[in-house]
Parts: structure tokens; sequence; C-alpha cells
């Protein structure tokens, strides 16, 4: 027989979760009731989105991005998706059937890109022939497009799936290089201007445990498998600080990114270098860029038409640069 | 009670009753940085699991 433990805080019906930063434990129903509030009160302290917005959601087929748009629907908001294949094998394919079928289940718009099929390359590819990690041209390419199929479809804002954990290891790892500029521009909120969409994360006062427990409990089919590319990247290893913190002192990170917000960015004003000055339209795509070529159409010269680089080939050359330091 | 992990996905058999937070203090893992379903169902920290259970035991953080 199982013993039912906990109980939920609000009702007395056993519990499903415990979530030691609240001191209580909740049952499905009123798991979903303090998600709803949190993105609520985002959306409200941070003045997000309006009711009449078109809201793009950038979908990757994992649980956040899934989640923000599964909770806006639920507020009432007109949300459509966009999915960009990032050509990373098998993780790509996956995760692309993940969002595709989020999306026709609850007859929801979602538009699907394809970096290789539309642009002639794919992140691992860039990786190889840059020499860079491959995050920096996911990145690259994600911020690049996203504002593109915002501008191009007409919407007011971008919607990203970044949650408390994403904004707190972002907030350590600028915390550790006192990176000003970095931290100054740390927000919930990315305003419109200079030819970019307003950019809003919805999640920041929710973690990734509690946005996992809302796609079980929604019965969200997500990616779980992480990008393989990812593993051993710094901002994973933040992560793990923080919540080897977190499980000592639960409460932590959200103090540590909320308190920033509230009290320590108002201070930093001003010190962000925004790049606006001399912005330009790109002479190859028309976005707003400083130079004459932006960045994203630059690592699209020097990588379209390369022969494809198969992500294995990037996974066993990581494996043996592991080995050979010891790791 | 058979235990399914994942990042590899991969299953272990683990003997005796215990606790959700006792099961993964026992995997070395962080409660703040997993899940825990026991047969189909979230379980809080303090649950009892029993052998009979199928546990999945589900990792929370995202690198991108």
């Amino acid at each position: 027989m199982t013993a039912v433990a906990s109980k939920c805080r609000v009702c007395r019906q056993p519990a499903i979760i415990d979530l030691p930063r609240h001191n209580a434990n909740f049952c499905g129903e009123h798991l979903l009731q303090l998600c709803r509030r949190q993105v609520e009160k985002a959306i409200a302290d941070h003045d997000m989105l309006s009711p009449d917005d078109r809201v793009l959601v950038a979908v990757s087929g994992g649980k956040d991005s899934l989640a923000v748009w599964d909770i806006l629907i639920d507020l009432g908001y007109r949300a459509d998706g966009l999915y960009l294949g990032l050509g990373i094998g098998d993780y790509s394919d996956e995760s692309a059937g993940y969002a595709r079928r989020f999306a026709d289940e609850r007859g929801l718009i979602l538009r699907m890109l394809d970096l290789r099929d539309e642009h002639g390359y794919d992140v691992p590819t860039a990786a190889q022939v840059t020499h860079r990690v491959p995050c920096s041209a996911c990145g690259l390419s994600k911020r690049h497009l996203f504002d593109q199929a915002a501008r191009e479809g007409g919407y007011d804002v971008v919607v990203t799936g970044h949650n408390l954990d994403d904004e707190a290891a972002v907030l350590f790892g600028n915390t550790l290089r006192w990176d000003v500029q970095y931290l100054a521009r740390q927000l919930p909120v990315l305003p419109a201007g200079d030819g970019f969409p307003k950019k809003v994360k919805p999640l920041v006062r929710l973690t990734e445990r509690e946005m996992a427990a809302w796609c079980i409990v929604r019965g969200i089919d997500y990616q779980v498998e992480e990008c393989p590319m990812a593993a051993g990247n710094k901002h994973l290893a933040y992560k793990a600080a923080l919540n080897a913190i977190e499980r000592d002192s639960p409460g932590s990170k959200a103090a540590f990114y909320l308190n920033f917000v509230e009290r320590m960015a108002p201070l930093l004003s001003g010190a962000e270098h925004s790049g606006a000055d001399g912005l330009r339209p790109c002479s190859v795509c028309g976005s707003p860029t400083t130079g004459e070529i932006c960045a994203f159409c630059r690592l699209k010269e020097r990588v379209a038409g390369q022969p494809r680089v198969p992500v294995e080939v990037l996974l066993s050359k990581k494996r043996r640069t592991a080995t050979a330091g010891g790791v | 009670m058979i235990v399914r992990l994942r990042q590899p996905k991969r299953e272990i058999e683990v003997a005796g009753d215990r606790t959700v937070n006792q099961l993964l203090d026992s995997l070395g893992m962080n409660r703040e940085s997993f899940l825990v379903i026991r047969n189909g169902t979230l379980a809080p920290g303090d649950a009892r699991l029993t052998d009979s259970d199928v546990i999945e035991v589900r990792p929370v953080i995202s690198g991108g």
C-alpha cells in the first residue's frame, strides 16, 4: 500500500509536489493556480503584455516554451508559436515533433523554420566552421530569426520561456565577472525600439522544477532529453551551484534574481550599452545593425554552403577534448 | 522498485521502501533538480515509495 504523506496547503487534499521555497506542498490544481498567478504577477509588474497584443512565442519543444505558451493561451492571450529547426541531429527532429503535436492538439498556429532549408547551414556546421561553441551560433540565429519573424508577421511582442533558474544562472555568471553592461540589461522585459521587437520573459518568477511539474500535470508531452551540444556548458554549472545553495537555503534563487531586478537594476540604469547609437539597416537583410552587415548575415555568408558537419563529429571532438583534459 | 533514469535513459532496481527525498539522496541527486513520478503521478518529497512502484526520476534542468 502506498502511504499518502503531505497535504496541499490550500485544500488539504493529497499533495503531488513539495515546494520548499514556499514552505508548502500543493495538489495538482493548486500548483497550476500558483503558476498562473506568478505569471500574471510578472506580466503586471513589468508591463509585459496587453490583452490586445499579438504575441509570438519562441517554441523549442522543451518544457519551458510549451508551458509558457500553454499558460498564455490559458490566460486568454492571442499567441502563435515559432519553431526553429537547428539541425542538431535526432535531437532537433524530436523537438520539432513535440512542438508540432502540442500545437496541433490545441489548434494553435505554429510556424516552422529550418536553418538549413532556408539559410543553408545548421548549428553543428556553424560551430565547426567558426571554431566557436555551438551555443554561440544557436543563440545568434534564434535572436535574429525570431526578431525578423516578429517584424514581418506584425507581432507586438516576442515571448521566451526563460525561467527563474535561467535568469538566476545568467545573473550569477554576469556577477562573477562584474559585467556591468550585461547586468544593467538583464531585465524581464526588453522594450521595442530601433527596429527590434519587444521581448518578454513571463516565467521569471517560476523555477524549472515548477515548469516541468506544470507540463506533467497538464499532460504536456515535451522533450525531456537535453540538447547534446549543451552538456558541460557554464550555464549548467551555474545552475548546479545555485541549486546546491537552494537546497540548503530555500528561496535563495528567487531572492537573488527578483531582488536584483527590484533593488539593484534601477541603480545600474544608464550603465547599459544598448548599441543603439549608429544603428542602420543591414545591407543584406535590412535588420538593424551597427556595421554594414549584421552578425547573422556575416555568419551565414561564412558557413552557408559548407559541407554539412554531423552533430556526432562535434560530440566526438568534445569527448576527446574532455578526455585530454582529464575530465 | 524499478527506477527509470534519464540522460541517458536507463533502468535500475532499488530495494527497500523509502521516501522520495531518501531515494534522491541515495542516488546523489539534488531534489531541486529532479521530479519523481510514481506510477505515472508526481510524488512529493515525503511520499513513501514501495518495492512494487515504478518510478521515473526526471531531470528538470536544461542548458539552453
